[in-house]
């Protein structure tokens, strides 16, 4: 990859970026969403650590925290929909994937470019609004120090690739399926629950917890998380995060390249 | 870069098909878990070649397979037997090669960026295509320029009209001096004005760049004022290629002489095969081949009848195509 094609796929996500920036009145709408389902949450999680202080190795004001992440991060990271995958969904159910094919780019790259585009730009425009709103209502705890932002930044670059290199995996099933609204929608519950967003990992105990911690899903929320609050060495938790995305784009990669090869492009 | 190997892979034929298939499996369900498997025979060993800068219209009726061709001659469809070249690249192994020496427009699918400016679109086929700046700039510029798409530059996709979207596709297809220009259906659902922009600058773009186009369309107008060529497809295989003109032999048709007399006559005695076909008044028309001449004809008449006036109509060629296809199918 040359430094021709580093242009294009920034081009290509320049436009993501400004695709969604278009959308004002979504993005508000969003922003309002997220605020009241993170204040819903909150109160949730006040009253579960009223009763169970320190569970899950959190304390208060961690648990808040933990909760006004998972707003600032859910429509970046498209935990629960809302990315590439049904745009990407749609052009192979009618046949306009044809067009992405017959162009000199590489079909991953290109929506991998694409999606950061987005990601960056509800991170932006949909995280930062709710997360500061909760950080000045409610007890939060935040490091002091840039550095600790900056791991944090690479936790949540990590956590777009995976998110994204999962989301492709279901959208092209569609190639298979032809509707894999089904697929996407499984996908998205197992990614609310398993990335932590309805609550923290390290609260599910015994056997489950084991398994949801060591699944790709947990690189989305749980891993940022811990390394804002300070809970986990960053370099284990970046360790884990690229090793997954390195396995889901390589898997991405394989079906992409048997599903363009064996399977018919839709429509006349 | 791409020249010269252009040239080397070159020659007489720049687009060769050779027995070339395309079987679809379809399925379909008939019951609880029953399934039945059919074949589809999309395009059943068709053979042609096109040479570098010809201009040829490819049509048939619905389901020929035109359209699966085009997608075999851009590499996103695998034939399923025979052989198929363009610019000497195998398109189904080698799409990304490819895909640098060819232009696409899909009439009814978009290359544009739905959401976002039609600038932000060229600006993509710039970086995609690797096309320098200077190269860039000026085919930009003519494209604008014969397309008419200087206001429409800075309006977001989703709120062009078909006509406006349709040529802001052209135009994206032509920036990177495509050897070869594929058009499925590109003045499908538009108005008069449009078609003949888009017919004007399809034929300066053929004659001043020398570009190679297949055209798919069921505009026979498109067909008439731009290819010297035309193939037909039924059933996807070849059913005529040759001349547009030379489609009234093969569909037998006839040309009408319409005389106008001094008074009115019993029908007129001509020379066979010619014959009267209806008679009003003075007025009479007379059918005869395609292929024959209307001078012998006129002359044997004017010698015997007091001629006043008299005008030849053409066939019709929709109706020459209509009876191809009504045949084919038929058969
Ligand atoms: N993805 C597919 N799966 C199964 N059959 C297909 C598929 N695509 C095309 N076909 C079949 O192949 C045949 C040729 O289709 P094609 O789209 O090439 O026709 P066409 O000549 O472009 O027709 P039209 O003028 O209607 O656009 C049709 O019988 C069609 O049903
Ligand atoms: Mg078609």
């Amino acid at each position: 990859m040359g430094v021709g094609s580093g242009r294009l796929y920034a081009a290509v996500a320049a436009g993501g970026f400004r695709r969604y920036a278009t959308y004002r009145a979504a993005t508000a709408a969003g922003v309002f969403t997220n605020t009241v389902f993170g204040l819903i949450l909150v109160y949730t999680y006040l009253a579960l650590w009223e009763e169970r202080p320190h569970l899950g190795g959190y304390d208060q004001a961690q648990a808040v925290t933990f909760v006004w992440l998972g707003q600032a991060l859910l429509a970046a990271l498209a935990i629960g929909g809302g990315g590439m995958e049904n745009e990407l969904m749609e052009r192979i159910r009618t046949g306009d994937i044809a067009v992405d094919l017959y162009r000199p780019a590489d079909l991953q790259l290109w929506w991998l470019a694409a999606d950061v585009g987005r990601a960056v730009f509800q991170l932006l425009g949909r995280g930062v609004v709710p997360f500061v709103f909760g950080a000045l209502l409610f007890p939060v705890a935040l490091p002091r120090e840039v550095s600790a932002w900056a791991l944090f930044l690479v936790a949540v670059a990590l956590a777009m690739l995976v998110g994204f290199a999962l989301r492709y995996l279901v959208a092209l099933s569609a190639f298979w399926l032809m509707d894999g609204t089904g697929v996407a929608h499984m996908a998205w519950i197992a990614g609310l629950f398993c990335s932590g967003m309805l609550l923290p990992l390290n609260v599910f105990p015994g056997a489950l917890g084991e398994v949801v911690r060591v699944l790709p899903w947990s690189s989305l929320l749980q891993g940022p998380a811990d390394v804002l609050l300070g809970e986990a060495d960053p370099v284990g938790v970046f360790v884990f995060q690229a090793s997954w995305a390195v396995a889901l784009l390589a898997l991405g990669r394989l079906v992409q390249s048997v599903a363009t090869r064996r399977v018919v492009v839709q429509g006349g | 870069m791409t020249d010269g190997d252009g040239a080397a892979a070159g020659g007489a034929a720049f687009i060769e098909l050779d027995g070339v298939e395309k079987v679809f499996d379809v399925r379909r369900k008939t019951g609880f878990l029953k399934r039945e498997r059919r074949e589809v025979r999309a395009v059943d060993g068709l053979s042609f070649t096109v040479a570098r800068g010809e201009m040829v219209g490819y049509i048939g009726p619905n389901g020929a397979g035109k359209s699966t061709t085009i997608k075999m001659l851009t590499g996103i469809l695998t034939p399923s037997g025979g052989r198929l070249r363009v610019a000497g690249i195998d398109p189904s192994r080698e799409r990304t090669r490819l895909a640098h020496r060819i232009g696409v427009v899909f009439g009814q699918r978009t290359t544009l960026w739905w959401d976002l400016p039609l600038i932000d679109s060229y600006r993509l086929m710039h970086r995609m295509y690797r096309i320098p700046d200077a190269r860039y700039r000026e085919n930009l510029d003519r494209c604008v320029e014969l397309l008419q798409l200087a206001e429409l530059l800075e309006v977001p996709v989703r709120q062009l009209s078909l006509g406006q979207r349709m040529r802001g596709d052209i135009a994206a297809a032509l920036l990177h001096d495509p050897d070869v220009l594929y058009l499925d259906e590109p003045t499908i659902g538009l108005d008069v004005v449009s078609k003949a922009k888009v017919r004007g600058f399809l034929r300066d773009v053929n004659a001043e760049r020398g570009t190679t186009v297949l055209l798919t369309t069921h505009d026979l107008q498109d067909i008439e004022q731009l290819c010297s060529r035309v193939m037909v497809i039924d059933h996807g295989r070849l059913m005529y290629d040759g001349p547009l003109a030379g489609l009234h032999e093969v569909g037998e048709s006839e040309r009408t002489l319409v005389v106008d007399l001094e008074r009115e006559l019993p029908p007129v005695e001509a020379p066979a095969p010619a014959r009267v076909v209806r008679v009003e008044g003075p007025r009479q028309w007379l059918a005869f081949p395609a292929s024959a001449s209307a001078a012998g004809l006129v002359a044997a008449i004017a010698a015997r009848y007091p001629l006043v006036d008299l005008s030849v109509r053409e066939p019709d060629i929709e109706a020459v195509i209509a009876k191809m296809y009504a045949e084919r199918a038929s058969a």
